[in-house]
């Protein structure tokens, strides 16, 4: 009974989250045509999409046209936390109203913010609005340590919290019977599947177990993560590139801290090469240690951008298409390859989570593998020793 | 790269990689360890219910196969024991047969014997009985003969010329 009455919980905090803010939204509308306002021409479509491939501070949903002629939006603000020159400062994105083109200032804790892009700067001392400067970067102003819960912190953090609730009611049950039942009867060939297709086959047969935390919470992570940017939430956690860094760096140290010795001879002396050819591999060696989580990061990253880009850019084919199809062709349009890359981002949601844990096991499974190319050349040899002797026999 | 250096938020990565961090641990804890090693538990539990099952059908098959060995000898075990029946019966028939013939024997023997006994008994009672009668004739004969002179003299001749005949 307490399983079926947690998700009652779970979605009375989500809609009581939602409902202040409804609240929030409504005190903090403005009017303000250049980010709120409708989206028209080829350029404010590009803004408009690299405004959601990047993170923002506030959690925006939809905007509409109040009838008192100003633009509502919808959404809530999120905390923002930095650490500025005069120590650390809290408080709420809605002090910024929704602006992001650094006019707003908000003063706090002795120092002075403003928001540029989505990203916090603090004003030098003495100045009061921002000086662009000639490589658009901002003259008078730095940016502090910014420790902010973020749209996609916040989107982490209830990645994290559905895995913890899903998984952790999965292990629940277990205690009460052998075989799950509800969701967990779909969570757990899942977790078979990452055990059986990614870990055991790649890691080895005796090894595997140290690792299936980390590529079970991984690989679940991203795939959630992956799925909650199809969603019209409007998350982008796996196309934050810090997010990406962040994974592959995890598998990174997991790979070098695992590495047994033959790992590290292999690196920086390949046995059975002549010694020139020994001295020659090691930067090659060293450089491919860097490259392969390098590769896992930007993998994940651009696949995860692409998808989002090109969902935005069919979305915006109603708008840019508009003159030639007319409003009905041009949204059906729209629609139906909408829906067809959606279909083909599904798939890539899960082919990203996969092709990221596999290839983590496959790193880890190098870095913990016995190699024995010397007794397999035994081995080898015997056995054509032994089918030569057959032979002679025989003749 | 300039732009993807200027995007990459440090804060982010932070923030990520501590509640990364917490989450596996979390998961470790929450989820994982319970979910694996029950699974652990329950293939173990299968592998050794097959095995199990392999074993009971192994057993099950050699159990046949005493069964058969069993039947097959109690078959043959039958079958001497019919072939010895019925040679104890052929033999049994025979010597009673045999028996049989012994004792016929025996009594017709005997028979014979008694018979040839009685026989013997019956002649010399005969003999003994005809010499008597024949002295009683021969006294009464010669009582008869010697009472007239002519008649025995006729006699006496009679028995002379028999003699000298033999």
């Amino acid at each position: 009974m307490k399983i079926t009455s947690l998700p009652i919980h779970f979605l009375a905090v989500i809609s009581f989250l939602l409902c202040g803010s409804l609240v929030n939204a409504q005190e903090h509308s403005v009017a303000e045509a250049n980010n709120e306002g409708p989206v028209n021409t080829q350029q404010e479509i590009t803004d408009y999409t690299n405004h959601h491939l990047k993170d923002s501070h506030d959690f925006h949903l939809f905007s509409y046209q109040g009838s008192d002629g100003e633009r509502h939006s919808v959404g809530f603000s999120l905390p923002i936390i930095l650490w500025a020159s005069n120590g650390p400062v809290a408080f709420m994105s809605s002090e910024f109203h929704h602006d992001i083109d650094g006019e707003v200032v908000v003063e706090k804790g002795g120092s002075r913010f403003v928001n540029l892009h989505d990203k916090i700067y603090e004003l030098e001392e003495g100045a009061d609005s921002i000086v662009m400067g000639e490589d658009q970067h901002p003259e008078n102003a730095h940016k502090p340590f910014d420790l902010s819960i973020t749209k996609s912190v916040f989107g982490i953090l209830l990645v994290g919290l559905l895995l913890l609730f899903w998984f952790g009611s999965l292990g629940k049950q277990y205690k009460k019977k052998k075989i799950p039942t509800g969701f967990g009867r779909a969570l757990e060939p899942l977790v078979i599947y990452v055990r059986d297709e990614i870990a055991r086959p790649n890691i080895g047969e005796h090894k595997y177990k140290k690792y299936m935390s980390f590529l079970l919470t991984v690989f679940f992570f991203i795939w959630v993560s992956n799925l909650l940017g199809m969603t019209p939430f409007g998350f982008n956690i796996t196309g934050q590139i810090a997010v990406t860094v962040c994974l592959a760096l995890f598998t990174f140290f997991i790979v070098q801290f695992s590495g047994n010795k033959d790992y590290w001879k292999h690196i920086f002396w390949m046995p059975d090469v002549p010694v020139i050819m020994k001295i020659i591999l090691i930067p090659i060696e060293v450089l491919g240690m860097l490259t392969k989580p390098f590769s896992l990061l930007i993998r994940l990253f651009a696949n995860i951008t692409a998808g989002h880009v090109v969902v935005m850019g069919l979305v915006a084919l109603m708008i840019t298409l508009k003159a030639q199809f007319g409003a009905v062709g041009s949204t059906g349009l729209s629609l139906v390859l909408t829906l067809f890359i959606s279909v083909i981002e599904i798939l890539v949601a899960f082919l990203q989570a996969f092709i990221f844990t596999m290839l983590s096991a496959l790193f880890i499974g190098m870095a913990v593998a016995e190699h024995d190319h010397h007794h397999e050349h035994d081995t080898d040899d015997h056995e054509v020793d032994d089918v030569e002797d057959v032979r002679e026999s025989f003749v | 790269m300039d732009q993807l250096l200027n995007d990459f938020s440090p804060g982010l990565f932070v923030m990520q990689a501590v509640i990364l961090l917490i989450l596996i641990l979390l998961m470790k804890k929450f989820a994982w360890k319970p979910i694996l090693s029950s699974l652990d538990e329950r293939e173990q539990g299968i592998q050794g219910a097959l095995e199990a099952a392999e074993k009971a059908r192994l057993e099950m098959k050699n159990l046949q196969a005493d069964n058969e060995k069993a039947l097959q000898e109690a078959r043959i075990e039958r079958d001497t024991m019919l072939k010895e029946a019925r040679e104890i019966r052929t033999k049994m028939i025979a010597e009673a047969e045999e028996d049989a013939k012994s004792q016929a024997d025996k009594i017709i023997t005997q028979a014979q014997e008694a018979i040839a006994a009685e026989k013997r008994a019956a002649v010399a009672e005969l003999k003994s009985q005809v010499a008597e009668l024949s002295l009683e004739i021969a006294e009464k004969v010669v009582k008869e003969e010697l009472s007239d002179k002519k008649k025995q003299m006729q006699y006496v001749d009679k028995m002379l010329q028999d003699a000298t005949l033999n």
